[in-house]
């Protein structure tokens, strides 16, 4: 069976490249899994979203995307990110501490669009790097 | 004697420590190019998959009817981004893209546009506070090490300004784009409205294909072209600071060249003066011994 060409790349450089059997990345209307052989697709990613790849016989590669796109085309998948982050790059001492500090802004009543973002991409950092939220 | 002696002694030194500072300077500068190519060479995949999407995008769809790509029929002031150092010691970096810039800013003044700087580096901000320049912006601090985060500062700055009513209607981008540690050019970009530029000729590459949109095209395009301008901008950015570094390099090379030139006909200057001290010495000693030996033999 044919496989994907896998791409993550942020601006700022590669994060990671290979084949692999299946893609899962949220987009702003919901999960969206890709096979090979896949229509051409471009979608927006949500902030804060996590991307699964799984590969045949390793186990899957997680990582946090925050934004950015997945375009799909001819069996190669681009995921560009606006920041991403490999799970098992993921400090989870560091994005625990960031969870804590965003929520318990959140709590004292001082909600703003960047603590509720600051939130969600520590969520998905620890997601990515499989601890429980 | 003694006078010119001593003076040439102390130019002599204090040209040598100029040539150290220079020489450190070119071997600071040369480490630097090094990682600012890598810096450049990483940010390659993004670049060139955004571009792709781009053009995917406004392939498929028929009209394209976005802000951001419509141009306008009667453009009244354009915004300049010019991409200076913030240091100097570089050589004629900063002039010649100043000097770009401002043959741009004659080229659309002759068309009736009024051109509105916006500043990158140090440099050139200095540059337009002195003449009382207005700028629509500037930025400062990060010349050597741009970060996604400043491009995308300048990047809001500019799309912010482009979609007002009464904002600018186009913008350019004066900068420097790295060829080779030898070749520099100063190029100038049109980047809004968008003209989508490939990276890479892929003309033998077959029809682009007909994507899906999730959730729909318009959505899709909203979000993706301002990461497009902010990625042009990046990749401005970082070839900028990569070409500020090699031309840092090339001049301090020149300088440390000139200080050891310097140094050499110094050197040379000052074995003279000291020969001619000396020789005046000897026939001073010769011509008193004579004169004493005269006396005597004439006492005799």
């Amino acid at each position: 069976m044919a496989k994907l060409r896998v791409g993550v790349v942020s601006p700022e450089r590669e994060i990671w490249s290979g084949e692999a059997d299946m893609v899962i990345a949220k987009t702003v209307d919901g999960e969206i899994g890709i096979m090979p052989e896949h229509a051409p697709v471009l979608g927006v990613l949500v902030e804060g979203g996590v991307l699964r790849v799984k590969r045949g016989g390793e186990s899957d590669l997680v990582a946090a995307v925050h934004g950015g796109f997945i375009s799909v085309a001819n069996n190669d998948v681009s995921i560009l990110a606006e920041a991403a982050e490999l799970g098992s790059e993921v400090d989870v001492a560091a994005a625990r501490d960031a969870l804590q500090r965003a929520q318990s802004s959140i709590e004292a009543g001082q909600e703003d669009a960047d603590i509720r973002l600051a939130a969600k991409r520590a969520r998905a950092r620890l997601r990515a790097a499989g601890e429980e939220v | 004697m003694g006078a010119q002696l001593r003076l040439l002694r102390r130019r002599i030194s204090s040209v040598k420590s100029t040539a150290k500072i220079t020489r450190a300077q070119e071997l600071i500068a040369s480490s630097r190019i090094v990682k600012a190519q890598q810096r450049m060479q990483a940010a390659v995949p993004y670049e060139q998959e955004i571009t792709r999407a781009v053009s995917g995008v406004v392939s498929n769809t028929a009209s394209v009817d976005h802000p951001l790509t419509v141009e306008k029929e009667q453009p009244h002031s354009a915004g300049v981004l010019i991409v200076t150092s913030d240091s100097g010691f570089c050589g004629g970096f900063n002039a010649n893209v100043l000097r770009e810039a401002e043959a741009l800013r004659g080229l659309l003044e002759e068309r009736g546009i009024q051109a509105v700087p916006f500043v990158v580096g140090r440099k050139g901000v200095t540059w337009h506070t002195f003449r009382n320049r207005e700028m629509g912006g500037h930025w400062d601090g990060f010349s050597r090490r741009p970060s996604y985060a400043d491009a995308k500062m300048i990047a809001d700055t500019l799309i912010e300004s482009f979609k007002e009513e009464n904002g600018i209607d186009e913008i350019h981008i004066v900068s420097t784009e790295f060829v080779s540690m030898l070749t520099q050019n100063v190029v100038v970009r049109r980047i809004l409205p968008l003209e989508v530029v490939e990276s890479e000729a892929e003309s033998d590459d077959t029809i682009p294909p007909y994507f899906e949109f999730e959730p729909n095209a318009a959505e899709v395009l909203d979000s993706l072209l301002p990461r497009y301008v902010e990625s042009r901008i990046f990749n401005a950015l970082l070839q900028s600071a990569a070409s500020e570094e090699a031309s840092r390099r090339r001049a301090m090379k020149s300088a440390t060249d000139n200080a050891n030139e310097l140094i050499r006909v110094f050197t040379m200057q000052m074995n003279q003066a000291r020969q001619a001290e000396i020789t005046q010495e000897i026939s001073e000693i010769v011509g008193g011994a004579n004169a004493l030996a005269d006396a005597a033999a004439g006492k005799e």
